[in-house]
This record gives structure tokens, sequence and C-alpha cells, in this order.
């Protein structure tokens, strides 16, 4: 299964190869001309002689850490790579670089400590990777210095029809618009699986830049906080209630032609849908929309409970409709719609 | 010009929506430029042929307002807020809807006034459950805050002046210019108060020799203010920086040789917070020499942004005269 294959890849920020190589062998069939552009970007172009350039685009890497020194008694120390809460960090097994080097994430058991430690968050940097080494020589034999560490977080189902693992962010995006891509279509389309998200959007400016699109759709995992202990006007979605569009964000206003396109659609095909009830957080989209002299974007996003975390959840359904809305919404350039 | 003002800040406008003054621009300038375009993301970009050099202006059309990010059961709106703005400056006000909804600021019980956040905020539009606003409003939509223009006769007061003073301002002047130095590109620009995005774009796309961006600056005059050395009723500014630029210098001393040259009264800007369009052009590509004029105005992003009608008139002879006179480097 795809979404599994891409959930369990290793592919911080900066380290997107084996996400790059799943993707080219699942597209091998459906795609002749591939770009890999200087930052890695990975951009399927299906070209025709008209209509409009159309730009799908969702990010390849995923939150992580990286190893930036070994101390004497063979403990890693790390850095984040991207947004991850210091508080999820605490006794999670990681794998360290390509060789899957296997780790723990240490800290001091509850025994130990101080009565005023206990109500403290442990920062990153005094918390380490154990990986079972003695020495600094013996680690630094499995490991060395900038090598990326993921969750060893194992992709499953649960319940009727959701499903738990890491890098939902935006492996989902990634795997919606790899089934997009086996499919053709009148216009030019180019569907970009991006790098470099997480630090930044800079794997999509540049991608926006070499494409010129005249219009783009950015696919992302979002942010779901439909849980206890929080008021339904601060939800920024709802699992299982659709495809999230957004009106805007700190990155981007989503065009509001191909907002209205995408509801009209979704109305009239009964797919469930909603709007991102919260206009914090950006992303790729923020970077198409201000590429050369503009480019009109909307996010189509797939709810994803604690996400940034070494586990999130999702809906299979959210997957599903996302798909269906987005695919119906190309039909319909196809059909003459014009920004 | 007076009645141009009111009609700009009283136009709706919020970030993402500026249709409408767009609308209202295009027709008050089209007698006097050769060509309209619009972008993709919504600038209006009018062009005054005079030959040489490409010369950018930009005055930002969007005002900030709130969004609709949720409707509860009983009708009530919970929003965020479109560009920086504070809810202290919301208790009290109105906002009004593309479709001219108006509805009321609210908020919960609070034990304290300073644990006032937006998201203790609601708005009211009288109605009494979910289905009834949707009959009105819909999450996504967004609203200006409404408060009519004010003439106290030498001051003007009403909500928008930032930036549609700027608007008025480049209209006026695009009117009056007779003998144009440059291809002039009038650039009324989207989505400046999130972050100078429309500037970006149209710079990008003209690639001008010179950028000048219009907009408003604070203020150092009233009682216990910030300390900042400009003055309502002393005359539009010259920029030297805020937070999205160091003027370029050259571009600097031209204007203010222009404005000696001319006996138009100007101040220093030093600005030490906030951004402006200029920040945009003068980075684009690979740099554009950009220059900032901005018009005093007090009491910024509030319902009510007082400016000076001297420095309004000063402000639209200023923009002529740099219209009017080659830029050497």
């Amino acid at each position: 299964m795809l979404l599994k294959k891409l959930s369990e890849a290793f592919g911080p920020s900066g380290c997107e190869q084996e996400v790059r190589t799943i993707l080219r062998e699942e597209l091998k069939d459906h795609i002749s001309e591939w770009q890999r552009d200087a930052l890695g970007n990975l951009i399927a172009c299906k070209p025709a002689a008209a209509g409009p350039r159309v730009m799908v685009a969702a990010h390849m890497d995923e939150v992580g850490l990286m190893i930036s020194s070994v101390d004497s008694a063979g403990l890693l120390h790390f850095h984040k790579v991207g947004g991850i809460d210091d508080r999820v960090l605490v006794s999670k097994p990681v794998l360290i670089g390509k060789g899957r080097v296997p780790g723990v994430i240490g800290a001091k058991a509850i025994h130990l400590q101080r009565p005023e430690e206990r109500t403290q968050v442990i920062p990153h940097r005094s918390l380490f990777i154990d990986i079972g080494a003695k020495s600094k020589e013996e680690a630094l034999e499995k490991v060395k210095i900038g090598d990326y560490v993921i969750f060893a977080t194992q992709y499953g189902e649960l319940g009727a029809s959701m499903a738990k693992g890491k890098a939902f962010d935006d492996r989902a995006g990634c795997a919606i618009l790899a089934e997009l891509l086996k499919e053709d279509y009148s216009f030019p389309l180019y569907g970009a699986f991006t790098v470099q998200e997480e630090v930044g959007l800079r794997g999509a400016g540049v991608a926006a830049y070499a494409i010129e699109p005249d219009l783009a759709i950015v696919l992302e995992g979002t942010t779901c906080n439909d849980v206890s202990g929080i008021e339904e006007h601060e939800y920024s979605t709802v699992i299982g209630g659709g495809p999230a569009i957004t009106f805007m964000d700190t990155s981007a206003v989503g065009n509001k032609a191909m907002i209205r396109e995408l509801v009209r659609l979704a109305e009239a095909n009964g797919i469930p849908y909603q709007f991102k009830g919260t206009v914090t957080g950006g992303n790729d989209a923020g970077r198409i929309n201000i590429s050369r002299a503009g480019v009109p974007v909307v996010a189509v996003s797939i709810p994803c409970r604690y996400i940034h975390s070494p586990v999130s959840l999702l809906s299979l359904a959210d997957v599903e409709h996302s798909k269906a809305l987005v695919k119906l919404f190309l039909r319909s350039i196809e059909g003459g719609f014009r920004v | 010009m007076k009645e141009l003002i009111k009609r700009l800040v009283e136009a709706y406008g919020p970030t993402g929506s500026e249709e409408s003054v767009r609308s209202l621009i295009m027709e008050e300038v089209k007698p006097y430029v050769d060509e309209m375009q619009v972008d993709a993301l919504g600038n209006l970009i009018a062009i005054k042929r005079g030959g040489g050099k490409k010369l950018m202006l930009a005055s930002h059309m969007d005002e900030i307002g709130v969004m609709v990010t949720h409707i509860d059961d009983k009708g009530f709106l919970r929003f965020y807020s479109v560009g920086g703005l504070s809810p202290f400056t919301l208790i009290g006000n109105r906002c009004y809807f593309a479709n001219g909804t108006v509805g009321v600021f609210g908020m919960e019980r609070l034990d304290a006034i300073k644990d006032l956040a937006m998201n203790k905020m609601f708005i009211d539009i009288g109605a009494d459950s979910r289905e009834e606003a949707l009959e009105k409003v819909n999450i996504g939509d967004t609203a200006a805050i409404r408060r009519e223009f004010c003439d106290l006769g030498k001051r003007l007061v009403s909500k928008a002046m930032d930036n549609r003073i700027a608007c008025a301002v480049q209209i006026e002047a695009l009117k009056q210019v007779q003998n144009l130095a440059f291809d002039v590109y009038a650039v009324f620009t989207t989505q400046e108060e999130v972050g100078l995005r429309g500037a970006r774009v149209a710079a990008f796309g003209i690639t001008p020799d010179i950028g000048i961006a219009v907009d408003v600056t604070a203020t150092g005059d009233t009682p216990k203010s910030a300390t900042m050395d400009v003055t309502l009723g002393k005359g539009p500014t010259v920029k030297v920086r805020d937070s999205s630029l160091l003027c370029t210098p050259a571009v600097r001393r031209h204007m203010e040789q222009v404005a000696k040259a001319n006996d138009i009264p100007y101040q220093l800007e030093v600005l030490q917070a906030g951004g402006t369009d200029g920040g945009a052009i003068q980075m684009t590509k690979s740099g554009i020499p950009t220059g900032v004029m901005s018009i005093p105005c007090r009491y910024i992003h509030t319902a009510s942004e007082m400016v000076d009608y001297d420095d309004v008139e000063q402000g639209v002879r200023f923009l002529v005269k740099l219209m009017e006179t080659d830029y050497l480097g």
C-alpha cells in the first residue's frame, strides 16, 4: 500500500531520497518525463499542447532530528529539523541514518528527578539518543555527525477507516498526488513533489519558478484538534469531515474562484468538505502564490490529529474524498474552468 | 479631493477582497492612463507612458479586517484578524461584510480585561441560529471595520486611511501630472497587510528601474507617544528605513532634492516597526532602487485613523514632481 510505504520512508527535510525513489517506482508506467532540480524537488511532467499550466504540489519531507554531537559516553545529541514540540520527544524509539540504526531518546527516570524537574518540560538540548554504544568511538562506527533521525513508527490501520503512522504530513498529499498522476489530462500538468517545506517552504518556491504555472493546488496534511478539552470554535479541522479547504493562513490567501469551484464540485457530487477554521500555519501555497508575477493557489488538506509528532492519525475516507475532489477539479479545468 | 477620499476609505476592501476598491480606482484613473492590467494576485497596474525608464509606484488597496472561522448553533460568528489588529480596538466597534451585513463585536465574560484575545470575542449579526447566520455570511468571509469618514477641517478621520489615503494621492497625482519623465507603472496593490504579497509579484512582472511606494506612517506627536520625529501637518515624509527596507540612499537623496527644488515641505521618517510595499519591490530579481513617501497618520490600524489634509495635498504635489523629474541614480 502506497500510503504505508510513504509513511514509513526515511525523509526529513533535506533527505528526501527514499521518498523520491518510492514515487518514481510507483509512477514508472505513467510518467515519461521527470525533472529533478538542484534542491531535490521531483517534478512529474505531463505535457499537453493546449490549456493552462497546472501545478499540483505535495511535499516529501517530514519533521525529524539531526545528530549534532557524540559525547564520551557514546550518547548522541541532536537538533530538531522542522517544528517539533520538545514534549513529544522523551522515550521515543528512533532510527538514525540511512542504515536505520535503532536508538531511543533517553531522559532521567522519574525516580531521579527533583520535584521541580517533574513540572518542567525537558528541553531537547538536554535529551540524547542512546544507541547502546559504550564509547564515542563505538558510536561513531555506526553513526556520524549530520545523520538524520526519524521516529520508528509503523503504519497501522485502526477503527473502521482510520490509520496511524508518522509523516502523514505530507506523505498523505504525496500518495494522493501520485494517484492523480496516473491519469491523463488535456492540459499540461506538473506534479511537484517538493523538498524542505518544514524548514521554510524552500522547495516549492524554486519548483514554481521553474514550472511557471497558471494556477496551483497544494495537497497538505494539516492540523486537526477536534479532541476533548478544545472548544468547537477553536477546531482547525474535523477528522472524517472531508478535505479541508483553506481560505487564508499565514502564508497565502486562497484564490476565490478556485475555492468556489471546489465547493461547487463537492456539493454537486456529494463529497464532504470543510473549511479550515484556523488561520495559523503556512504551507507551500505561500511560496507558489508569490512566485514570479503571481500564481493563483488553493490548499486542500487532509486533517491529521497529533501532527508533527512521532505518530499521527488520519481518516482514510478523508484521503479518498480529497483525491476525488481534486480529480474533479482537474476535470473541470478540462471542461473550461479558468481562474 | 475630499469627496474621492471619502469614497475610497468607505469602500470595502480587507486583504484578499480588494475587488470593489479596485473597480472604484479603475473608473477613476481610466481617462488618465494609457493601459490598465489586473494580475494573478489582483493588483491593478495603471500604465502611463512618457518614455524613458520604468518608474513603479505602489500604494496598497487592502485594509485590515477580520475573517469568519466558525459559526455556532446560536448564530454567533468566531473570527480571526486579517492583518495586524489588536482585539482591544474592536470593543464597541462594528464590522460589515461584502454583502452589506453588519455585525457587532462582542466578547465572553472575562475576569480581567487584559485577558482579552481574538478567541474570546465573537461577531453578532443579529441571527438566532446557525442556519439564519448562514443565509448572510459563511466561514471564510471577511469583514471590514465599519466607521464613516469624518472631515474635521484640517484633519480627516476614518477607517482604512491606511492605505486609501495613499491610493487617493496616487490617483490624484496621475490626474495632475503633465510632463512625464518615465513610463509610469502606477500599481494599486493587494495583500500588503499580510506580507507585501501583491507588490512583490507586481514588481517581478514590471521589473522597474526605480520603485516608490506610497503608504502611511506613524507619528510621535500625541501625548506620551513613542518617540518619533514625524508630526501631522509638517508634510509628507521621505522614508529612511522601516522593518522591511533601508531605502536606497540614491533614491532617498533624489526624493529630498525634488522636494527642496519644488518647495515641498517634507520630513525624514525613521519607522521602528512596520513594513511597506517598498521592502518587496527593493528585493525583486537582482534588486530595484527603491524609496518610500509616507503620509503621517495617527492611530494606525484602528477604526479612526487620522491624517492632515495639508500633508495629503503636499503629497500629491510631491508625487507629481517625482513622476516629472528623471532619476539619474
